[in-house]
């Protein structure tokens, strides 16, 4: 219990960080934040459940008016924005990524997170993303996806860098990812 | 870590977080209804003279965290100026920067304390009826406390790596910032039992 609320509010401040980081943008001549980046890490990582409960935590706290919304944004003007959509999206992203790695079994964890990363991150979040900017810019939702398509590279990226974090961390704290198979289980005879 | 609370204090940061929210509601509400331009512009307009109200110090930090709207702003009027519908482009426009900037004015009137306040409140239906809501109340402080912490420790290990490498720090930087995040969440759950667990002993009983 104690620890759940930990590793939900410690995944939320990296959400948070990742965020605001400029040293871990990803470069490529436009500058991408890592906050979605941390979404998806906190649903591959902590699973549907938690990794949903730490994703809206952030944005409860963007809520009370903190600036962790990537670039310093943050207050309950960021749910009125065009990019509003893409905010309220996190907790149900991370939640979707969580589940594709439970429930869709593949022998590497990294495959499992990359993939679950692209359902979540990036599938489930431009609906949501793309939903909310023709809601508030009075747009069809094919002109409202043709607008956010652009971002989609970038995010495809992060999704193979999710992959590949997930990978490492499976090799070397297996015991961090309750859903994966060779996960150290009690009574497992471990090397 | 910093709010977006105005430091300037205004007279609106006397009153009470409900009313201000439910005047937020109502506005927006109001906003989304109305489709003549000359109202919309009306809006704005009265929007940013609260805005002017407090001083030019206000003023200016509110403008400043409306700037992030600028590019919206020429993407939608570009857009309806190649579709030919400026009329709706321009009322389209007002209203989200209105909508934007009302949400704002009460997030730089509101203290951090006043809105935490306002979740107790809200939350002690939850309360009665057995849900944990003190879990939410020790993850908030949690949040604060812990991400200018990482944020901190990213930028020693963009250091570190800078003191190694030419390269330019990237993405690797976040494995190391992972596993120290989850060791912390081990030892910050060890001592949040060692206090009495979550949930409080008092709550416990």
């Amino acid at each position: 219990m104690e620890r759940n609320i930990a590793q939900i509010a410690l995944f939320a401040a990296m959400i948070a960080a990742l965020g605001l980081v400029p040293q871990i943008t990803l470069g490529f001549g436009v500058p991408i934040t890592a906050q979605t980046l941390g979404v998806m890490l906190a649903g591959a990582v902590l699973g549907a459940r938690r990794g949903a409960a730490a994703a809206a935590l952030f944005l409860l706290l963007v809520a009370l008016g903190l600036p962790l919304l990537a670039g310093g944004r943050g207050g309950l003007g960021a749910f009125a924005a065009p990019t509003a959509g893409f905010a309220l999206g996190f907790p149900v992203a991370a939640f979707a990524t969580g589940l594709f790695v439970e429930h869709v079994r593949l022998r590497s964890a990294g495959l499992a997170a990359g993939l679950g990363s692209v359902f979540g991150g990036i599938v489930i979040l431009y609906i949501f993303g793309a939903t909310g900017l023709a809601i508030v810019a009075q747009k069809s939702l094919i002109e409202a996806f043709t607008l956010v398509a652009i971002f989609i590279p970038g995010d495809l990226l992060k999704a193979a860098i999710t992959g590949m974090l997930v990978q490492a961390l499976a090799k070397i704290r297996p015991q961090t990812l309750a859903w994966h198979r060779s996960a150290a289980r009690p009574g497992d005879l471990r090397w | 870590m910093i709010s977006l609370t105005s430091p300037v204090e205004t007279r609106a940061h006397r009153w009470p977080a409900w009313l201000k929210l439910g005047a937020l509601c109502l506005a927006s509400t109001g906003l989304f209804m109305v489709r003549d331009i000359a109202i919309h512009a009306v809006a704005l307009v009265a929007v940013l003279a609260l805005y002017a109200a407090p001083g030019p110090v206000f003023l200016r930090a509110g403008l400043r965290s409306l700037r992030v709207m600028l590019p919206f702003v020429v993407i939608l009027l570009g857009w309806h100026m190649v579709t030919g519908d400026m009329r709706l482009g321009l009322l389209i426009t007002l209203r989200m920067v209105s909508l934007v900037a009302l949400a704002n004015l009460v997030t730089m009137t509101t203290g951090l304390e006043d809105l935490v306040d306002l979740i107790r409140r809200l939350t002690a239906p939850l309360r009665r009826l057995g849900l944990p809501t003190g879990a939410l109340e020790i993850a908030v402080p949690l949040v604060i406390r812990f991400t200018p912490v990482l944020v901190a420790r990213a930028e020693t290990l963009a250091e570190a790596w800078r003191a190694r490498s030419r390269r330019r720090p990237g993405w690797r930087l976040i494995l190391p910032l992972t596993l120290q995040a989850l060791d912390d969440a081990d030892h910050v759950g060890e001592a949040l039992r060692a206090r009495g667990g979550a949930l409080g002993l008092h709550e416990q009983e």
